[in-house]
């Protein structure tokens, strides 16, 4: 059985498919040897596709294309039987998607980021195993017949309740997106990475299923009058805390043990986390054991050194928990080239913090007009939305933008709309509209335009 | 079965005497005991509720900090081996106008957490919870007291001679670089006192539905007159993030870029401006372009090896093997043994799991590439 993926040998560059400064090189002196690799360099990932076609044509010619032709390893051999696999992996020809590092962001792993492939995945929801990993310090895999969890503070009756006791109670099933707060921070000042996996790639989108942070905070009386914040700890090494406004912890916080049909990941706090829909991620905190009923924020690390925005002015802004609409285009995206001219779907993620997405506009020229993008359903509240737009390439330079509209009629910023109110050391909650740059020659690249 | 009935039993009654304040879900959870409360609720507020009492010297901190934290954060803080710098950037003056000047006037690049940290509390609160990385919640209280002391030392807002203490914890406060340099939406500053009138808060980023601080618009039609670029990836990025020819499919309506061949020169500003301004003309050099590929490294797939540990799973030899000693068959460990200096081991293992010996059945389902992976991983058990 070959895995092997063998492209033609020899095919034709498609018109125009050279680097500008390159081409008038080119016209002045000549085709050498270094400029025909730098082409070659260009298209040869976009050469396969197109090296296939091109030898199907030549073959066709005599008598077809083997693979149609000739019998397969796999229509003529046994395959494998049922639960080889007892719990399912990707195909062995899935290997290139998966979460990776941002060489150089971090220092040590354990606090660190892998960043979700968002170049190649579809639909609104992200793979469990695909779903971005922020750890403070390191993520473990916690026994969940050991797992407590306590809701205490100003509270008529502080409990404790296991896994048996949370599993039993009514639950909701909610669709909803974390974002890091830190997602896009390395794009303030310029540009800074080459692929949506890296700009973007701090997001990631789940069905989560638990219970409504609500039912505890009744259960346990909670002192109506006098409550304001929650806090909210978890029970690994950083025992990470974070202050939840009590207003928002009464309305959508889930105590969350599912995630996607099954259990949460270790990587995303199994066996129970917080869900905050629409706030930064870190509010949802992971491997959740504790929850404190108070009246004022308690300035964790991560509410006073970290996950807040310096002004300009030297001023730091605290609290700004709401992830705002953002938008941006997974394919094409940054580090990809187009296989050739021709029909394009262009296609991406949508999602706002404050509620559902209404609308996305597409721009190839760069932002001089724009299109509407068909919104797929379903349309949720603080999830991602997916849009695609029809788009025929014409081999000439182009600039692809996506610009979300939320639901409060807010419209996703450009980067110096950002920058004239915040500056660029801020690093968290860029939302700007992200532009990839498409060559004549294909390859798609990140820039930055005002 | 009767063992079984009185645990069931046992946890029931417990729960039930436990649960008998709980209104609105019966038989689901239990008070917290005053103990369990106090083992858990170690958080520091910024007006220091939730600290314990205790008292630690600079000196004291000092010993913790040089065994137990410079390893990572440098003998004065300033490292930035594992994390950011704890200590530097902060200047006397700040400690009068309780906001870092270097947060502004940009004479610091690097961000200090004593630049940042406007509650000693969060510091407190955060080396007694998390610190030292490796070994979270290790340091006695009094230990806890003296490194947080020891850290202001080395950045000159405590004396040599200081001892921090739950009692002047609170006047520490009011010697915080930074205590006044953040601005939060909450109604109450980070000491807990009401927001003060004069910073009015133009925006809202705590609550859904409130409005932000940036209003954009939406434009459809002759939106820009031109497209002004105003920044590039640097070439020497270029391979900075590996193969991306690897980080996407080989197949589908797009590649990831080969770098491995090398990168392609980013344009400069100047290109792009010309190049997005001006109306695109087709080059002419571009029919010279024909390209011989031969074998491009991004189509092929790097798979994850199944090694023949992950095979003896799969197949489910562990019902009757173990790695080591015996259990239905023998040992891995002792099929090794008995095999070791055997040049023909491999094959004759590999006939045996094929067809079965003894008392094992054949495995003619597996590939004999299979079970020859697995014949070598099992020589290899020790
Ligand atoms: C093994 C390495 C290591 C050791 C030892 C260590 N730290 Fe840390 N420290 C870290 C890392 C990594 C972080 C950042 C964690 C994160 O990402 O949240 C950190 C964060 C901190 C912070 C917060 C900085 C900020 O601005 O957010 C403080 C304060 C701190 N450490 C103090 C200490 C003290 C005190 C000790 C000794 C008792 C210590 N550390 C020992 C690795 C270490
Ligand atoms: C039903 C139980 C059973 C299962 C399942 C089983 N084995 Fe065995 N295996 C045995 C027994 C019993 C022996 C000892 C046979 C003898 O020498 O009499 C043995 C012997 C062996 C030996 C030593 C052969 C030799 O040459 O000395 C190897 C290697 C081995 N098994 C590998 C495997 C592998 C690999 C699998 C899974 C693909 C497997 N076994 C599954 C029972 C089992």
């Amino acid at each position: 059985m070959s895995n092997r993926y063998k492209p033609g040998r020899v095919i034709k560059a498609p018109e125009n498919f050279i680097d500008s400064s390159l081409s008038q090189a080119i016209t002045k002196d000549g085709l050498n040897e270094e400029r025909r690799d730098f082409i070659r360099k260009s298209f040869v990932a976009a050469s396969a596709a197109i090296a296939s076609t091109a030898a199907v044509a030549k073959a066709a010619a005599f008598e077809g294309d083997p693979l149609i032709l000739n019998h397969t390893d796999y229509d003529q051999t046994l395959g494998l039987p049922v639960a080889s696999n007892p719990y399912g992996v990707p195909s062995k020809y899935e290997t290139n998607l998966i979460r990776r590092e941002s060489p150089g962001l971090t220092q040590v792993g354990g606090a660190s980021v892998a960043f979700a492939p968002l170049q190649g995945l579809f639909g609104i929801i992200t793979p469990s195993g695909l779903h971005f990993e922020r750890h403070h310090q390191g993520w473990q895999d916690m026994d969940p017949a050991k797992h407590r969890f306590m809701v205490m503070g100003m509270v008529k009756n502080p409990k404790v309740y296991t896994m048996d006791d949370i599993m039993r109670l009514p639950s909701v099933s909610r669709i909803h997106f974390l974002e890091c707060g830190a997602n896009t921070a390395t794009e303030w000042g310029n540009v800074a990475v080459p692929t949506v996996q890296y700009t973007h790639g701090m997001v990631s989108c789940s069905e989560f299923t638990g219970v409504p942070l609500s039912v505890f905070l009744d259960d346990v009386g909670y002192d109506k009058k006098n409550a304001k914040f929650i806090l909210a700890e978890g029970a690994d090494g950083s025992g990470m805390t974070r202050t939840i406004n009590i207003e928002n912890a009464l309305d959508d916080v889930i105590v969350a043990y599912g995630q996607n049909g099954e259990m949460l990941r270790p990587e995303n706090g199994y066996p129970l986390r917080l869900v905050v829909p629409g706030v930064q991620g870190v509010s949802s905190v992971k491997w959740l054991r504790r929850i404190e009923v108070g009246d004022m924020p308690y300035g964790a690390k991560d509410e006073v050194s970290h996950y807040v925005d310096l002004m300009p002015n030297g001023m730091t802004r605290q609290y700004t928990s709401i992830q705002e609409a953002k938008s941006v285009i997974t394919s094409p995206s940054g580090g990809q080239v187009l296989v050739g001219k021709g029909f394009y779907n262009i296609t991406g993620l949508a999602w706002s913090g404050r509620g559902k997405i209404k609308a996305v506009d597409v721009s190839t020229d760069g932002g001089r007009t724009w299109r509407r993008a068909r919104l797929e359903t379903p349309v949720l509240s603080k999830a991602f939305t997916r849009f695609n737009i029809d788009w025929v390439w014409d081999g000439s330079p182009a600039l692809l933008q996506s610009r979300a509209v939320d639901d409060t009629g807010y419209v996703q910023p450009t980067i110096n709309q950002l920058r004239e109110v915040r500056g660029t050391k801020s690093i968290y909650h860029n939302n700007a509209i992200q532009t990839w740059r498409v060559a004549d020659f294909g390859e798609v690249t990140n820039v930055q335009v005002k | 079965m009767f063992k079984l009935s009185k645990a069931i039993l046992a946890v029931s009654l417990s729960a039930l005497s436990l649960t008998a304040m709980a209104q609105s879900l019966p038989g689901v959870g239990r008070t917290a005991l005053p103990k369990e409360i106090a083992a858990w609720d170690i958080d520091v507020r910024p007006d220091f509720k939730g600290i314990p009492k205790g008292e630690g010297s600079v000196a004291l901190g000092n010993k913790v900090w040089d065994e137990k934290c410079a390893s990572c954060h440098g003998t004065f803080g300033e490292s930035m081996e594992v994390f950011g710098p704890i200590v530097g950037g902060t200047h006397a003056d700040d400690i009068k106008t309780g906001h870092v000047k270097a947060l502004w006037d940009g004479s610091e690049p690097k961000r200090s957490t004593l630049m940042k940290v406007a509650t000693l509390s969060t510091i407190w609160d955060y080396i007694n919870r998390a610190m030292p990385w490796n070994a979270p919640k290790t340091l006695t209280t009094n230990e806890v007291y003296g490194v947080v002391a020891y850290i202001l030392n080395m950045g000159d807002i405590l004396p040599s001679d200081f001892v921090l203490s739950d009692k002047n914890i609170k006047e520490v406060q009011q010697r915080m670089p930074n205590r006044n340099g953040m601005i939060s939406e909450l109604g109450v500053d980070a000491e807990g006192n009401n927001f003060k009138k004069d910073q009015k808060i133009k925006y809202d980023m705590w609550h859904a539905r409130g409005k932000g601080d940036i209003q954009a618009k939406e434009c459809m039609k002759d939106c820009i007159k031109k497209v002004e670029f105003t920044s590039t990836l640097p070439d020497y990025t270029c391979t900075a993030h590996g193969d991306l020819s690897q980080q996407n499919r080989f197949f589908g309506p797009v590649r990831g870029v080969d770098q491995t061949l090398g990168c392609n020169p980013h344009p400069s500003l100047a290109e792009l401006d010309k190049e997005y301004n001006t109306p695109y003309k087709a080059k002419p050099g571009a029919k010279l372009a024909v390209v011989s590929i031969t074998k491009p490294a991004s189509v092929e797939p790097a798979i994850a090896e199944t090694t023949g540990e992950d095979l003896i799973k799969q197949y489910k030899c562990t019902t009757c093997h173990k790695m080591q000693g015996k259990l239905v068959g023998p040992g891995f460990n002792e099929v090794a043994a008995k095999y070791k200096g055997n040049d023909k081991a491999v094959s004759i293992i590999s006939h045996n799991i094929k067809n079965g010996i003894g008392m094992m059945p054949p495995h003619g389902h597996i590939k004999d590439a299979d079970i020859k992976k697995i014949a070598e991983f099992v020589l290899t058990v020790k």
